[in-house]
């Protein structure tokens, strides 16, 4: 059997802090296969951003560590390699998209020869040819005029655009996986759904494995085929979309299902999670949401934490009492 | 809801008529010169009704802020009228005017920038009673009716004397609710009161808004870009664009029949959180971008990304007009299917 494109196998992440240490990840799990978009569903906190940024390796080595677990692309461990070799995946096998599009461009740099940089850099090609590279993909992306935009700087383009010349780097080495870090959070709905659209286009042709980090479940259930739901660094249930959202199997899963509002309903008061997610300092023992969970009991409150259980065809939920809350329906 | 919401059978809390807010563009140094207007605010007027919600929807840029700002006086409008009980504020000299503004209170939408992080938490709830001691209710201290509206909000009486990054977001947002509150005011403006919070917080605090209208029998300006949490607060929508508003009325009517193809377009795109409903749904497209607000479109403003526009569109700038008694839309062209989200 063939491994999976990218296999994340009980990751653990954690910083050292001022104040103690924070173990921002603990036991994330996934495969991702080629062609196949898996969501990372969480709130603040929740561990999702540093998982990307584990993946990716940019991670600061000096407050952050991989204390176990692996990373593996096509089979290769990532976790431990030299920075020069990770630096080659990058771009070229395993590429990210950011929230903000306007910190990660360069402002004194036009924007066509930031597209054409990675033409360059990582497929060597000549100045000549990267340009033409970067006004082609550019255009691709929905940039009209690419050709007289070139020598536009990133303050001259809107939000949608600008997040559009990210896509349009990142795409540029059709990377095997591709990262999104809640790629259309800082943008209008309208644009949101174009660059969401944008993206889905450009997988279905390139075949890349896509990755996208939200907190936004509405994104989620427009492109997502498998989600990964996460809360104080830990995998909370993980299974295919339609599945989950029909039949969650943990309680997180479901609190956090009611209190989203939605737009074809008008409900009123929303039934929220009460209480705050738990400080990363300090953890509390056991499940690390049953300060919140309403289904909690003594076995809930103590170590061990409750591991992820099968529920139904690669549905998993990490509740002690998941085939129950399954079994219950939504 | 109430069926005298539009008819006037009740007085509005407050009324806006042709509101308009342009801001100059200025350039050079020592000789200044006018070289151009940004059309913020172009001619809104709307009404709010006492214990309604109305919301103010539509994308960045559409002035919907703007509008907020103007309402408690942060900004000065170029022309038009704001009467809050039937005062109209312009006539107000100084001292009336601050007695009247007490009336309106704004909630703002970053928790982490609206706060000083120097005051206390105390100080920062209790710095209204400061300039409005009358406001202190008969019998207690400021420092009493501080602990009552954290209280109130939720918000334990004991953190009285912590500064605000001892507080999670959702907390800090309502430390922010309660300062609105101190003044015990009939109209809050709440500018995108939930957006930097996270989901499960989210709803923590709209259930606190919801709680505070009912039971404290205020009036909310909404504004939000947030299409799905305006559906649950809002009796009575305004959408935006480009400074003007283009469709206006009783919020289920304009949820399950947008008339203006923008407002149609604007639903379509909200992604619904339910992957089987989201499949079968169908966007709209809007081309390109939002026009720049100094230099608006002629004719509708909406003509250069609309779907159905037609020559009539760029020339004569369409009117608002009532379509059904609870319902107008400023547009050549309404539609007049039934489209549903």
């Amino acid at each position: 059997m063939t491994p999976p494109l990218l296999r994340v196998d009980d990751l653990h992440v954690q910083f050292s802090t001022r104040d103690g240490i924070v173990r921002a990840v603990n036991g994330m799990t996934f495969d991702l296969n080629e062609g196949e978009t898996i969501a990372i569903l969480g709130e603040s906190g929740s561990g999702k951003s540093v998982t990307a940024q584990a993946i990716m390796g940019i991670l600061d080595p000096e407050v952050a560590s991989i204390p176990s677990g692996s990373i593996t692309f096509r089979g290769e461990e990532l976790v431990g390699l030299p920075e020069r070799k990770h630096r080659k995946l990058r771009g070229t096998d395993i590429a990210m998209i950011f929230q903000d599009a306007l910190s990660a461009l360069n402002p004194v740099i036009c924007v066509g020869d930031q597209v054409a940089e990675m033409f360059r850099v990582h497929a060597g090609a000549s100045r000549k040819s990267a340009k033409q590279q970067a006004i082609e993909v550019m255009g691709h992306v929905g940039i009209p005029a690419a050709a007289q935009r070139y020598g536009d700087y990133p303050h001259q383009f809107s939000g949608g655009m600008r997040q559009r010349i990210m896509i349009a780097m990142m795409i540029a080495l059709k990377p095997a996986v591709l990262i999104a870090d809640e790629p259309t959070t800082a943008l209008d709905v309208t644009v949101q759904a174009q660059i969401m659209e944008l993206l889905k286009e450009l997988q279905r042709e390139t075949g890349t494995g896509l990755i996208l980090i939200t907190h936004d479940l509405g994104v989620v259930a427009s492109v997502a085929e498998r989600i990964v739901v996460m809360y104080s660094g830990r995998v909370m249930e993980q299974g295919d979309v339609d599945a989950m959202y029909a039949r969650p199997a943990n309680p997180y899963t479901i609190g956090l299902l009611d209190s989203i509002p939605r737009l074809d309903a008008r409900i009123g008061r929303l039934p929220a999670i009460p209480g705050l997610p738990p400080n990363l300092l300090n953890t509390p023992s056991g499940c690390p949401f049953h300060v919140r969970c309403t289904r909690a009991e003594d076995t809930c409150r103590v170590d061990p934490v409750p591991p992820l259980v099968e529920v139904g065809p690669a549905h998993k939920s990490a509740c002690w009492f998941a085939e129950e809350v399954y079994a219950h329906g939504k | 809801m109430a069926s005298d919401d539009m008819s006037g059978a009740q007085a509005p809390v407050v009324s806006v008529r042709d509101l308009v807010k342009h801001y100059p563009i200025e350039r050079g140094i020592i000789f200044r010169k006018r070289v151009g207007t940004v059309h913020a605010v172009d001619g809104v007027t709307f009404d709010l009704m006492p214990g309604q919600t109305l919301a103010i929807v539509g994308e960045s840029g559409c002035g919907k802020s703007t509008v907020g700002r103007l309402l408690v006086g942060l900004e000065q409008p170029t022309s038009g009228s704001v009467t809050v009980a039937g005062t109209d504020l312009s006539t107000l000299n100084a001292r009336e005017l601050l007695a009247t503004r007490r009336d309106l209170q704004i909630i703002l939408q970053d928790p982490y920038t609206s706060l000083d992080p120097r005051m206390t938490v105390g100080a920062i709830i209790g710095e209204p009673f400061e300039i409005h001691p009358e406001a202190i209710p008969a019998g207690k201290d400021a420092k009493g009716a501080v602990r009552d509206l954290m209280a109130r909000v939720g918000l334990n009486p004991e953190f009285i004397n912590r500064y605000p990054h001892q507080f999670s977001g959702g907390q800090r947002q309502r430390i922010g609710i309660a300062r609105a509150l101190a003044l015990n005011p009939h109209v809050i403006i709440a500018d995108e009161p939930v957006s930097a919070l996270d989901v499960s917080i989210q709803a923590q605090v709209m259930n606190l808004l919801m709680d505070l209208r009912d039971e404290l029998g205020l009036s909310y300006v909404f504004i939000s870009h947030d299409l799905a949490v305006v559906r649950q607060i809002a009796d009575t929508i305004a959408v935006m664009y480009l400074g003007q508003i283009v469709e206006y009325g009783d919020a289920e009517q304009i949820y399950e029949h947008p008339q203006h193809p923008y407002t149609a377009a604007l639903l379509s795109a909200v992604p619904v959180a339910d992957p089987v409903v989201q499949r079968s749904r169908t966007r709209i497209p809007l081309s390109g971008d939002l026009p720049s607000p100094a230099d608006p479109p002629s004719g509708c403003r909406f003509r250069t990304r609309c779907f159905q526009a037609q020559a009539k569109c760029a020339e004569v700038m369409p009117e608002l007009v009532a379509s059904g008694d609870k319902h107008v839309v400023a547009c050549h062209f309404p539609l007049e299917a039934v489209t549903s989200v």
